[in-house]
C-alpha cells in the first residue's frame, strides 16, 4: 500500500517535470507580485527562461526555505530590506556569488561584502511636512524630531513596521542604546496621534492638517503624486519632502535586494536573472514603475523624483540594519513606541 | 457486521486521523520546551501585559457587541412578523461573507480623518467637531463584531426555532408577558446555542491579525508576529501561540462544564413551532430598525463602497488572470470543505461510539487550531510535511534512484491540510451538535430492527442530520474563501487566490484596486451563506 502510494507520487512529480521542461528559475519574493512580475515577464521574453513565483512575508518565506532545506525548489530569495537578507545569510540559506557584472553595477555598500546578497533598488525614509504650515528652515535631522518644539506635530506608523525598525537600527549603530532610547521617548511624546495605518495614511494626515510632519518612504509620496486618483494627487500636493541629515551622515536608506539560495538547483538561471535585474533597463523600471532609486549610477529617473534633487545617503553598511533589528525592537518596546 | 467489530473498525483509523491532524498543534505546543533566551523576560518587562490586556478587551468588546447584534434579531425574526422581516431573516447572515480585514479597510477609507465623511464635516462645520477614531481598539471590536455576529445569530435563531411552543406558551399561561417569557424561558433555553456561536466569534477574534495590525492595536497575534519578525525568534513566537492555545483551552473547558450541568432537549416528543406574532405601528418599525442595523453596517454600507471603487477600476482588474484567481479560491474551498466534513463526521462518530475522556479530549484539542493565527498553523504544518518529503526523497533515492522534489509540501495538498487543521473546529462543532440531538434510544431501536454499523449511519443518522452536515461543509467553505495568512505562506509557485490578491493590493494601500477581488470574495461567499439560511430554516421540516 505505502509502496503504491510512493509510486503514485513519483509518477505525479515526473509527470509535472516532463510537462515543464526547459530552463526555469524559482523565486521566493517578499516583494509583491504587481511590483516585480512585469520585470520577470520581460526577462522570460528576452531569455526564454521561465520564472516561477511565490510571494509572501519575508520571514515566513525564510522559514519555509529553512524547513525545506536541501530540497527547496527556490533559487532566489527576494526581499524589500537588507535586514531579512542578512538574516537569511546568518541562517546559512544563501550562497556567495561572484559576478563581475553585479559587482560593477552595484556600489559596495549596497551588497554583501562576500556576495551573499545584492541590493537592487534604494528606498529612502525621509521627513515630509505640510507645505504651508511648516517652514522647512526649522527642519534639520531625524535627531531633531525628538525636540519638544514638535509637540503634537508628528505622524508615523507603528513600530511593528520594518521601515521604522530599520531607522532605529541605524540610529543604534550611530548613537548607541541609551541615546537612541532617549530619542524614541522624545519622538513618541511629539506624536500627534497614536501610530496607525501605512505610509500613505501619514501623508494624507499631514495633507489634512492632523499633523505637521511625518516619516515616510519616498516611493509612497511619488506613487501618490503619479496616481490616477484625484484625491491621492491632491493630498500629495499639500506636502513637501525634506531630506534629513544632509549636513551630516545623510538620509537613512534601505534596499530591496536578492540572494541566491544555498540549495539553488538552477544556479546559472538565477545568476542571469540577478544580473538582468541590475542591468540598466530593469533599473530604469524600478525608478519609473516603483518610484524607487536605482542602485546603479547614471540611470535616468522620472520627473517626480528628479524634482526632489540629489541627496546624500547614510553610508552605513546595510547588514548593520539586520544585525541591530532585534535590539531596535527591544528599544522601541522599552521606550514605548507602539 | 457485529457492532463491536464495527466499533473497532471505526475507532482505529479515526485515532490515526486524529494523530495526523493533531501534528501541527503539537508542533506549536512542543515549542514550550525549547529555549528562546532572555526574550521572555524582555516581553514580560515591556509589552506582554499589553498583549494580554488588549486581547481581553477586544474579546470583551466583540462579545458585548456580537451578543445583542446576534440574539435580538434572532428573537425578533423568529417570534414576530414586521415589515421586511422575511428578507431580514436571511440578510442578517450576509456579513459572514465579509473578511474582517476588508471591512476594516473599507470603513477606514470612509471614516478616517482624511476620508470623505470627515472632510465633509470639516467643510461644513470647520475644525471644532468630535469624531470617533476608527483605527483604535474599540474600532477593531466594532469591525470584528460586525462580521462575526452572524455566528451568534445563526445558531441562536436555530435554537429559538427549535424551541417548542409548549415551553413559551406555558410561560405565557403562567402570566408572563412577552418580555418575561423571553428572559425567563426562551433565552435560558437557547443558552448552549448562544454560547457556541459566541465562542466561535471569540476564537476568530483571538486569531485575527489583519484588523488589529492595520489599526495598530497590540494584541496576542500582533505580538506573535512582532516577536517572530522583529525580534527574530520563531521559538518565542511559537511559545506565545502555545500560551494563546492554553487560554482558549481553558475557555472551552469552562464553556463545556457550564453546559454539562443542564440538559436542553425536549421533554415531550410533540413539537410545534411558536406562531409568530404580527407587530404593528411603532413596534414594527422598532423591530425593523433593530434588525436593519447590523445588516446596514455589516453589509450594505461596505458593499456599496466597494462597488463604487470596483466600478472605477473594473477595466484594469477584470481579465483571464482574475478568473483564474477566483477559480483557485473556489477549488481550495471545495476541497477543504469536503475533507473537513469527512474528518468531522469520522471524529464525531468515534466519540458517539466510544464516549469517554479520550475521544472527548482529542476532539477538543483538534478544535484548538481555530484560535491560532494562520501563519503559526502554517509553520506547524510545514514542519511535518517537509520531514515527510525528506523521508520520501530518501526512499525514492535509495529504491528507484529518483528525486521526487517536494511532492507533498510543494503542492496544494499542504494548503488543504492547513485549512483542515485551522477550521476543523467549525465542522466538528456543527456535526457534533447535530449528532448529539439524535437520542441514543434511536440507535438502539435501529439496532433491534437489524440496522447497525454503517447502515445506521447511512440510513438513520445521515438523513436525520443532513442539514447539519451541509452546514458544516458550507461554513468551512466560507472560511477558506476568506483565509489569508496560511495561504500566503504555503501556496505553490504561480498559484494565487482572491484573498492573496486583495492583501497584496490593500497592503500596498491601493484600496480601489483591491476592491474587485474583495467584492468577488463577498459575492462568492454569499452563495453558501444563502444555502445555510435555507438549511437552518428547512431543518424544522425534518424535525431535527
Amino acid at each position: 500500500m505505502s509502496r503504491l502510494f510512493i509510486l503514485f507520487i513519483l509518477a505525479a512529480s515526473l509527470h509535472a517535470a516532463a510537462q515543464e521542461g526547459g530552463a526555469e528559475v524559482n523565486v521566493y519574493s517578499a516583494r509583491k507580485e504587481a511590483l516585480i512580475k512585469p520585470l520577470f515577464d520581460a526577462f522570460t521574453e528576452e531569455t526564454g527562461i521561465k520564472v516561477n513565483l511565490v510571494t509572501g512575508k519575508a520571514d515566513a518565506l525564510i522559514k519555509r526555505l529553512e524547513l525545506e532545506g536541501e530540497q527547496t525548489p527556490a533559487d532566489l530569495l527576494l526581499t524589500v530590506d537588507a535586514g531579512r537578507l542578512h538574516r537569511a545569510k546568518e541562517k546559512g540559506l544563501l550562497q556567495a556569488l561572484h559576478s563581475e557584472r553585479l559587482e560593477a553595477a552595484i556600489p559596495a555598500n549596497c551588497r554583501d561584502p562576500q556576495g551573499f546578497w545584492f541590493g537592487l533598488s534604494l528606498r529612502a525614509r525621509v521627513i515630509i511636512h505640510a507645505k504651508t504650515a511648516i517652514d522647512p528652515a526649522r527642519l534639520s535631522t531625524y535627531e531633531d524630531l525628538a525636540d519638544p518644539k514638535w509637540k503634537k506635530q508628528i505622524c508615523v506608523r507603528s513600530s511593528t513596521n520594518i521601515y521604522n525598525q530599520s531607522l532605529v537600527a541605524s540610529l543604534l549603530a550611530h548613537h548607541g542604546k541609551e541615546q537612541t532610547e532617549r530619542w524614541i521617548r522624545g519622538l513618541v511624546s511629539n506624536f500627534a496621534r497614536p501610530p496607525k495605518g501605512g505610509d500613505r495614511d501619514q501623508i494624507k494626515a499631514v495633507a489634512a492638517g492632523q499633523c505637521g510632519l511625518a516619516l515616510v518612504n519616498t516611493y509612497y509620496l511619488a506613487a501618490m503624486l503619479d496616481s490616477d486618483l484625484d484625491r491621492e494627487r491632491e493630498a500629495a500636493a499639500q506636502v513637501a519632502l525634506f531630506w534629513p541629515n544632509q549636513a551630516g551622515r545623510g538620509a537613512h536608506v534601505n534596499i530591496s535586494g536578492a540572494g541566491v539560495t544555498r540549495a539553488a538547483g538552477n544556479l546559472a538561471s538565477a545568476t542571469r536573472l540577478l544580473e538582468y535585474l541590475a542591468a540598466p533597463p530593469a533599473q530604469e523600471w524600478y525608478a519609473n514603475a516603483n518610484h524607487e532609486f536605482p542602485v546603479r549610477r547614471g540611470v535616468p529617473i522620472g520627473p517626480v523624483m528628479r524634482a526632489w534633487g540629489d541627496f546624500k545617503a547614510d553610508p552605513l553598511a546595510l547588514e548593520k540594519l539586520g544585525e541591530n533589528n532585534p535590539a531596535a525592537v527591544r528599544s522601541m518596546d522599552r521606550a514605548g513606541w507602539r | 457486521m457485529s457492532s463491536l467489530l464495527f466499533r473497532r473498525l471505526w475507532t482505529a483509523p479515526t485515532a490515526a486521523l486524529s494523530l495526523i491532524l493533531l501534528a501541527p498543534v503539537a508542533v506549536v505546543l512542543a515549542s514550550v520546551f525549547a529555549s528562546s533566551g532572555d526574550i521572555w523576560r524582555h516581553l514580560q518587562e515591556t509589552v506582554l501585559a499589553d498583549y494580554i490586556l488588549n486581547s481581553l478587551w477586544l474579546m470583551l468588546g466583540v462579545g458585548a457587541l456580537a451578543l445583542p447584534l446576534g440574539v435580538i434579531p434572532a428573537w425578533l425574526v423568529t417570534s414576530f412578523r414586521f415589515p421586511l422581516s422575511r428578507q431580514l431573516e436571511w440578510a442578517l447572515l450576509l456579513p459572514l461573507a465579509f473578511p474582517a480585514y476588508i471591512i476594516a479597510y473599507t470603513y477606514t477609507g470612509l471614516l478616517d480623518f482624511a476620508g470623505p465623511a470627515q472632510t465633509w464635516l470639516r467643510e461644513a462645520f470647520g475644525g471644532g467637531y468630535w469624531f470617533p477614531e476608527v483605527r483604535s481598539l474599540p474600532g477593531a471590536a466594532v469591525m470584528l463584531a460586525l462580521v462575526l455576529y452572524p455566528y451568534v445569530y445563526l445558531l441562536t435563531r436555530a435554537a429559538f426555532q427549535e424551541q417548542s411552543a409548549c415551553a413559551v406558551e406555558a410561560a405565557r399561561v403562567l402570566g408572563a408577558g412577552p418580555a418575561r417569557a423571553f428572559f425567563r424561558v426562551a433565552l435560558p433555553l437557547a443558552r448552549p446555542a448562544i454560547v457556541a456561536g459566541l465562542s466561535l466569534a471569540l476564537m476568530e477574534t483571538l486569531a485575527d491579525y489583519g484588523v488589529v495590525q492595520y489599526f495598530g492595536v497590540a494584541t496576542f497575534t500582533t505580538g506573535i508576529f512582532r516577536t517572530w519578525f522583529g525580534l527574530g525568534s520563531s521559538v518565542a513566537a511559537a511559545q506565545l501561540s502555545a500560551l494563546l492555545m492554553g487560554f482558549v483551552l481553558v475557555l472551552t473547558l469552562l464553556e463545556r462544564r457550564a453546559r454539562r450541568q443542564a440538559r436542553y432537549h425536549h421533554a415531550s416528543s410533540r413539537y410545534r413551532r411558536v406562531a409568530p406574532k404580527r407587530l404593528q405601528g411603532w413596534r414594527g418599525g422598532l423591530a425593523l430598525a433593530l434588525c436593519a442595523l447590523p445588516v446596514g453596517f455589516g453589509f450594505i454600507i461596505p458593499a456599496a463602497q466597494l462597488s463604487v471603487w470596483a466600478a472605477q477600476t473594473y477595466g484594469a482588474s477584470m481579465n483571464r488572470q482574475f478568473l483564474e484567481l477566483a477559480w483557485h479560491s473556489v477549488e481550495l474551498a471545495l476541497l477543504a470543505s469536503a475533507l473537513a466534513l469527512g474528518a468531522a463526521l469520522a471524529l464525531a462518530y468515534a466519540r458517539r461510539l466510544q464516549p469517554g475522556p479520550l475521544t472527548y479530549a482529542a476532539n477538543r484539542l483538534l478544535s484548538l487550531g481555530y484560535a491560532v493565527p494562520g501563519t503559526v498553523i502554517a509553520i506547524g504544518v510545514l514542519l511535518p510535511f517537509t520531514w515527510l518529503d525528506r523521508q520520501l526523497a530518501k526512499w525514492a533515492g535509495a529504491l528507484l534512484d529518483l528525486d521526487p522534489g517536494l511532492a507533498l509540501s510543494g503542492t496544494i495538498a499542504i494548503l488543504v491540510f492547513a485549512y483542515l487543521t485551522r477550521f476543523l473546529a467549525v465542522s466538528l462543532n456543527t456535526v457534533e451538535a447535530g449528532l448529539e440531538k439524535i437520542r441514543p434510544a434511536m440507535d438502539e431501536a435501529s439496532r433491534s430492527a437489524g440496522v447497525g454499523g454503517f447502515g445506521l449511519l447511512r440510513r438513520v443518522h445521515g438523513p436525520m442530520m443532513r442539514s447539519s452536515l451541509l452546514a458544516a461543509a458550507l461554513l468551512v467553505f466560507v472560511e477558506v474563501l476568506k483565509e489569508l495568512p496560511a495561504t500566503l505562506i504555503l501556496r505553490p509557485f504561480n498559484y494565487n487566490t482572491l484573498a492573496v490578491r486583495v492583501f497584496e493590493l490593500a497592503n500596498d494601500e491601493r484600496l480601489a484596486a483591491a476592491s474587485l477581488p474583495a467584492l468577488t470574495i463577498v459575492l462568492v461567499g454569499i452563495i453558501p451563506v444563502m444555502i445555510l439560511n435555507r438549511l437552518f430554516t428547512a431543518r424544522l421540516a425534518y424535525g431535527e
